[in-house]
């Protein structure tokens, strides 16, 4: 399983993801945003942070960059592709996954244990949310249409979300299956020493789409 | 020629900051203001006006969750 963790001007997670990544049990490795080629790549992950200062909207001109150029057709083939915080943000920007994400009903910038429920399942996973447009957003229509074609895949636990998302979405993923995205980070979330190890579960997640897609 | 690109939240979409805003406001003694939206002015100079609607759609707005609207400012 070889994993390929975006970098962008201002990312600030890849290297967390990174390790979550050689944690799941595969390899991983760094790959700046101006190098169009993503090698051999099994999956690729969008990491957090700030990319480009999150100038204009955030996710709005990382979504422009070679890499990501080479992201959009990697999910059309159907790869795996996980975006996690900014890395949602900036795969929403691109037209990969449905949906905004705004700035937090509360206006602050969030740093929390959150409890999630995984979909399907229902399993509860303990992951940090850190985030200060965290706000998941789409018309009524498109959210009935995500809920009834199974593309809600974390939701808040009731009573946590941190942010007034709508239906209490934390992540979603696109009308095939491939694409993930989720404001949580699950690689803030895979050592004892960070108190849970829940987002593991994320990145094992990915892996089997990855064996799916081989 | 030069414009100015307005980029508003759309209607019907919170925004907490004009929240934030109008409840700012009674404090310094203004009454009866309400309504208040935050968005974004963007001011450009284009060859032409023929793109600037497709640059907007693509990159200065998300269509999503906001209205633009593309004002020419003629010197």
């Amino acid at each position: 399983m070889r994993w390929v963790v975006l970098q962008f001007p201002g990312s600030c997670d890849e290297r967390d993801a990174v390790r979550a990544c050689e944690l799941s049990g595969g390899e991983a490795r760094l790959h700046w945003h101006e190098d169009r080629d993503l090698g051999n790549a099994d999956a690729v992950v969008v990491p957090g942070g700030f990319s480009y200062g999150d100038y204009l909207r955030a996710g709005a001109i990382a979504r422009f960059s070679p890499a990501m150029e080479a992201v959009a057709e990697f999910a059309a083939a159907g790869g795996p592709v996980l975006g996690i915080c900014n890395g949602f943000q900036v795969l929403c920007e691109a037209g990969l996954l449905p949906g905004a994400l705004l700035r937090n009903e509360s206006l602050r910038f969030l740093c929390r244990q959150v409890e999630l429920i995984e979909e399907p399942g229902g399993e509860r996973l303990s992951i940090p949310v850190k985030h200060g447009e965290g706000r998941y957003w789409a018309p009524d229509e498109m959210l009935d249409a995500l809920e009834a074609t199974g593309q809600v895949a974390y939701r808040y636990a009731p009573g946590q979300s941190p942010n007034g998302s709508a239906r209490d979405i934390a992540g979603v993923t696109n009308e095939v299956g491939n694409v993930l995205g989720l404001m949580p980070h699950p690689e803030h979330a895979v050592d004892p020493l960070e108190g849970s190890t829940d987002g593991l579960r994320v990145f094992e997640r990915m892996a089997r789409l990855a064996r799916v897609a081989a | 020629m030069k414009a100015r690109v307005l980029i508003r939240p759309k209607e019907g979409i919170l925004d907490p900051q004009g929240k934030a805003v109008e409840r700012a406001l009674p404090a310094l003694g203004f009454e009866g203001i309400e309504h208040v939206r935050v968005g974004r002015m963007v001011e450009l100079e284009a060859e032409g006006p023929e793109r600037l609607s497709e640059l907007c759609e693509k990159l200065l707005a998300n269509p999503l969750i906001e209205d633009f609207e593309i004002q020419r400012i003629d010197a």
